[in-house]
């Protein structure tokens, strides 16, 4: 639970994963992160699954692909990012040759800019050879509303033109106001539009977990 | 973020970084094959200039437009400010049009600063008389901090020398403010006559021997004289104001080795800068106009990109 002021801090910084993970996109909850508060934290996901979890995920992208043949694992900042690593370096050690991955910063293109203070931006960084013809797979930590995700594929479209594009997430928590669908998904977690989703990554936060927790919102 | 950008003075080191560091990310763009984003689609930014500007409108015009907004050019000569309208008429008039943002250069110190009080949009100052530049300093201290490799922090302990016409150069004094919030140490250099009486009062190093100064600068900011500003004869003549203040090979020979020029533009050749200093690599000139896109970029997001603050200023 102490972690959780740190990241929550880091995510209203910050561009990507804030409103996926932390629920303030989907129930138009504009000035309730004030009165949130965590009532009971619950982890679903511990540091091993989560291993074994990308793994699988790491496996599944090899299969789909056949064999990672030019393939681009880009994670959105910013818990996405460290996911792609990760990915990209398992299907390296399974493949035995290297895997490009890299950042797509979704901030501009938003759909909810206005609902809140201009946020600083994330690192967009493609791999040398860029997107054009490549196989892109999009790696983000929570599948909420599916609003970031509809970001990206703008953003893709202006970085290039990809032959297909792919979406892996370590958790699908539903409650979809887009249609989108993951590729890979790490976990279903059914939730509750009042429940919130955090994602921790050792690299962002210190250690791994997923932490489900109720959200006490001031929403009368 | 305040809401408008009127004067350097009024950030704080974390906005100016904010600025700084989103204008990184969006100077990362420059590279792309499409250099523009939806950000500020259906947005209107006007530029309203009562001054003759070349290189600050385009550079604001052009941001606008990378960011998707709509930009409305607004000179006053060929307007209705020709035939007598009012500053107040005329911001009421872009008010009914519906301005989200006015860019305003204006010969008067201050007009941005009563133009804010007119009108809902958000105003920034893109150069007030004799007052402020805001958006100049902001590429300067991007350009500063790019090229001395500072990261995405502050200047602490970069030694700036500003050299020229500080008396009528608003860029002087927003740089003055921006370097100082910033954690620089500034050193000004110019004729007596060309520095202003409440100088002592400026949190700066005053000298008037530019060689004994050149050896300790990590940055030498020439300024150009401003001929059309000057009421009075503030130096004998044109080459002996170069021979003491102006910047020339054997000067540039002067600095450390890591230390970059840099010129606000436009530049006089040959007055307070020799062609082949402008010319040198350790000339910051050129990147100086790509970086101010970048920089525009930032403010005109940062402003006008996220929800209407309503009530007190952040």
């Amino acid at each position: 639970m102490h972690a959780r002021t740190d990241s929550g801090n880091t995510d209203s910084g910050n561009a990507g994963d804030g409103s996926t993970s932390d629920g303030n996109t989907g129930g138009g909850t504009s000035g309730g992160q004030d009165g949130e508060s965590p009532g009971s934290c619950k982890r679903v996901l511990e540091p091993a699954e989560i291993r074994r979890v990308l793994t699988r995920i790491a496996h599944e992208i090899l299969e789909r692909t056949h064999g990672a043949d030019d393939i681009v694992l880009l994670g959105i900042p910013t818990r996405g990012v460290p996911l792609a690593q990760r990915l990209a370096e398992r299907a390296a050690e399974f493949e035995g040759r290297p895997v490009p991955w890299g950042s797509l910063d979704v901030t501009m293109y938003r759909d909810d800019l206005r609902l809140r203070p201009a946020r600083a931006l994330g690192r967009t960084e493609l791999p040398a050879d860029g997107i054009d013809g490549k196989t892109i797979v999009i790696v983000d930590d929570v599948l909420y509303s599916g609003r970031t995700v509809r970001a990206a594929l703008d953003a893709l479209t202006d970085l290039g033109r990809p032959r297909s594009v792919q979406l892996a997430v370590l958790v699908d928590r539903g409650h979809r106001e887009l249609p989108i669908r993951a590729d890979y998904v790490g976990k279903n977690l059914p939730t509750s539009q009042r429940e919130t989703v955090r994602v921790h990554l050792a690299e962002t936060d210190g250690e791994d977990a997923v932490l489900l927790g109720e959200w006490k919102g001031a929403l009368a | 973020m305040n809401r408008h950008l009127i004067s350097a003075a009024d950030l704080s080191r974390d906005d100016a970084l904010l600025i700084l560091d989103t204008a990184e990310e969006l100077a990362r763009m420059s590279d792309r094959p499409i250099k523009k984003l939806p950000t500020l689609r259906g947005r209107t930014v006007v530029n309203l200039f009562f001054e003759d500007s070349t290189r600050t409108r385009i550079s604001f015009e052009a941001a606008a437009k990378r960011l998707s907004a709509d930009v409305i050019n607004f000179s006053a000569k060929g307007s209705s400010v020709a035939k007598g309208e009012s500053l107040k008429d005329t911001a009421l008039t872009l008010e009914a049009m519906g301005a989200d943002a006015v860019v305003i250069r204006h010969d008067a110190s201050g007009a941005p600063h009563r133009l804010a009080g007119w009108i809902r949009g958000h105003v920034v100052n893109a150069g007030d008389g004799m007052h402020e530049h805001p958006t100049q300093a902001l590429l300067d201290a991007f350009t500063i901090r790019r090229r001395l490799g500072r990261g995405t922090g502050g200047l602490d302990g970069v030694r700036v020398t500003i050299v020229g016409d500080v008396l009528h150069s608003r860029v002087a004094r927003s740089n003055i403010a921006l370097l100082n919030i910033l954690g620089a140490e500034v050193t000004l250099v110019a004729p007596p006559t060309l520095l202003p009486i409440a100088v002592d009062g400026w949190s700066c190093e005053v000298s008037y021997d530019l060689d004994a100064v050149l050896p300790k600068s990590d940055v030498i900011m020439m300024l150009r004289v401003q001929k059309e500003r000057m009421t009075a004869a503030y130096f004998p003549s044109v080459r002996e104001y170069s021979r003491r203040y102006g910047l020339d090979a054997g000067r540039m020979a002067m600095l450390p080795e890591h230390a970059i020029v840099m010129h606000p533009g436009p530049m006089n050749r040959g007055v307070e800068i020799a062609a082949e200093v402008a010319d040198s690599p350790r000339s910051t000139i050129v990147e100086q106009v790509a970086n101010g896109v970048s920089v525009r970029m930032a403010v005109l997001y940062l402003l006008l990109g996220g929800a209407e603050l309503t009530g007190e200023p952040r």
